[in-house]
């Protein structure tokens, strides 16, 4: 056998060995990928641990948020447990403990501290004026490292849609969230505020909410701690909704089961008796109306 | 005076002439250059977050710079024996200090200028703005940092036996003041007597490398710092410089140069 013919059957011999391992590896690969609930890398390398870099990209939105301003580990005051902080209207109750909670700089110890604190950023503001885009990379790394993490769409939706004007971002995002969390009604109900303030598609905001109700409902009754907050923003968007388009029936149910659960129903009861009344007065407006006979 | 020069001139020179520098800047413009083209949801003014990265590539290149660049001097000149035929010049021992000192200083000084023009070239290009008075002030702080840091490894040179880990212990020291020093007096106060003490008195004692990082000043578009308190700063480090530089020149002066 000559030299060349060796070299070729020996090519040959290693294109098939290649072709065998791919054809064993390529089921296994597909396995890895389903396991790690995406296709990306990421996730094979990182496993699990991935969740606790997805926290820390969060954190670390939180901190553009603030402009730099944010407690250090070894700071008293605990860092912002949740990220309605990045969602709360001014002037709002959250937005007011929120302030209580990042007043952390307690007074300077020593002359150390003191001096120091001209080199440190020592005021509590937020981004404002289109600087929120700052900290889309941050939420898109969380979203790119844990999947399963709904604050991540929905806090990325309210500032695209609210503030940088990018409402169809805002919808693909959150359509990626609901992809990756199907029974999140969370995801729906803000892409039914979506449909509803951007978009002024009121029908297509009830359907949507009116799905995030059912998630609900499926899935929040039997756990620990339900989301009854949660639970009352729906019904007061399905309610006024319906209000709305003059199915006031319809609205006073919406009310009348959210304010079962709430924590302040007083409102919410003088709401539906404002309601009630409304829906009175239409029906006497109506058996008043001669009849054409 | 002319001697402290001439010795930093060659010390300068060397730094242009070794790869340390090139390969670390064109590291750090590359992963910058590719951060930046990264798209977040088809917004091109997204800017804090390249500046973040750019900013840390900066220093750490920076800190391996003048941690390497200083802890091999001395040790270079001994173990090539050229520090006889130096100090037959004549000049003195607190003159090679001082020189040695001057050119690491002054080296470290030229890298930043060059990672902080490109730093300016990148934020300006994304932001469109170009605040010329704040990357003053923060390539100032840097430098002035960075020169508390060339004399501690070369104070460090003299003591221990090795380059290598005379720049580990150094490496490790400054990072560990940077993350930690501003956080000391906390962590002391929750310790037991007499831990909280030692703690207290080391926070005292180091120091205090962190005031300098204002990356966050610019990463955040904040105002200037005072440029009073600049000054008060560029004071404390002078006083650290200097104090490492004497106890430097105490130790290599009745250290015998031979192997």
């Amino acid at each position: 056998m000559s030299r060349t013919t060796t070299q070729v059957l020996v090519l040959v011999l290693l294109l098939s060995g290649t072709f065998g391992l791919a054809t064993l590896l390529q089921p296994r690969a597909e396995a890895w990928n389903r396991r790690g609930d995406s296709g990306s890398v990421i996730n094979v390398l990182l496993g699990d641990s991935r969740r606790l870099f997805a926290n820390q990209a969060f954190t670390e939105a939180d901190v553009y948020f603030h402009s730099g301003y944010y407690p250090s580990i070894f700071d008293q005051t605990e860092a912002p447990t949740n990220s309605h902080h990045m969602t709360a209207q001014e002037g709002s109750a959250e937005e007011e403990a929120h302030e209580k909670q990042m007043n952390f700089l307690s007074k300077p110890r020593d002359w150390v501290e003191r001096f120091g604190r001209h080199f440190e950023i020592t005021q509590h503001t937020h981004l404002e004026s289109g600087n929120e885009r700052e900290i889309l990379p941050w939420l898109e790394l969380s979203a790119e490292l844990d999947p399963q993490r709904i604050d991540t769409y929905t806090v990325a939706s309210f500032w695209l849609r609210n503030r940088l004007g990018k409402v169809a971002e805002a919808e693909a995002f959150l359509r990626e969230g609901m992809r990756n969390n199907p029974k999140s009604y969370e995801i729906l109900f803000e892409l039914g505020r979506l449909y509803n303030e951007n978009y002024q598609d009121h029908n297509r905001a009830r359907h949507v909410w009116e799905l995030a109700l059912r998630r609900w409902q499926e899935s929040e009754p039997q756990a620990k701690n339900p989301d009854l907050i949660g639970q009352e923003a729906i019904l007061i968007q399905l309610a006024r909704l319906e209000e709305k388009g003059g199915n006031l029936g319809q609205a006073i149910t919406y009310l009348e089961m959210a304010a079962r659960t709430s924590p302040s129903p007083a409102v919410l009861r003088q709401q539906i008796a404002e309601l009630k009344l409304k829906l009175a007065g239409s029906v006497t407006n109506l058996s008043k109306v001669p009849s054409a006979d | 005076m002319n001697t402290v020069f001439a010795l930093a001139t060659v010390v300068v020179k060397e730094l242009y002439r070794r790869k340390d520098f090139y390969v670390l800047f064109i590291l750090t413009a590359l992963v910058t250059v590719l951060m930046g083209s990264v798209s977040f949801f088809h917004d091109a003014k997204i800017a804090r977050y390249l500046k973040e990265i750019c900013l840390l590539l900066v220093w750490v290149s920076a800190l391996v710079i003048a941690i390497g660049a200083s802890a091999r001097q001395i040790p270079s000149e001994r173990e090539n024996r050229t520090i006889f035929p130096l100090l037959a010049k004549p000049v003195t021992r607190w003159q090679v200090v001082l020189g040695k000192f001057t050119g690491c200083w002054l080296a470290c000084g030229l890298a930043l200028l060059m990672f902080y023009v490109f730093f300016g070239v990148i934020s300006g290009s994304r932001t469109g703005h170009w605040p010329l008075a704040q990357y003053l002030q923060v390539l100032w702080l840097h430098w002035v940092m960075l020169g508390v840091v060339v004399a501690m490894v070369l104070c460090g040179s003299v003591i221990f036996a090795a380059p290598s880990s005379n720049a580990t212990i150094c490496f490790i020291v400054v990072t560990g003041i940077l993350l930690l020093g501003r956080h000391l007096n906390q962590v002391a106060l929750r310790e037991p007597e007499p831990l909280s003490s030692v703690l207290y008195a080391i926070y005292f004692l180091i120091p205090h490398l962190e005031w300098y990082d204002v990356r966050d000043f610019v990463i955040f578009d904040h105002a200037l710092i005072g440029w009073g308190s600049c000054a008060l700063a560029t004071l404390y480090a002078a006083a650290y410089t200097g104090l490492l530089l004497f106890a430097a020149w105490l130790v290599f002066r009745r250290k015998p140069l031979n192997l």
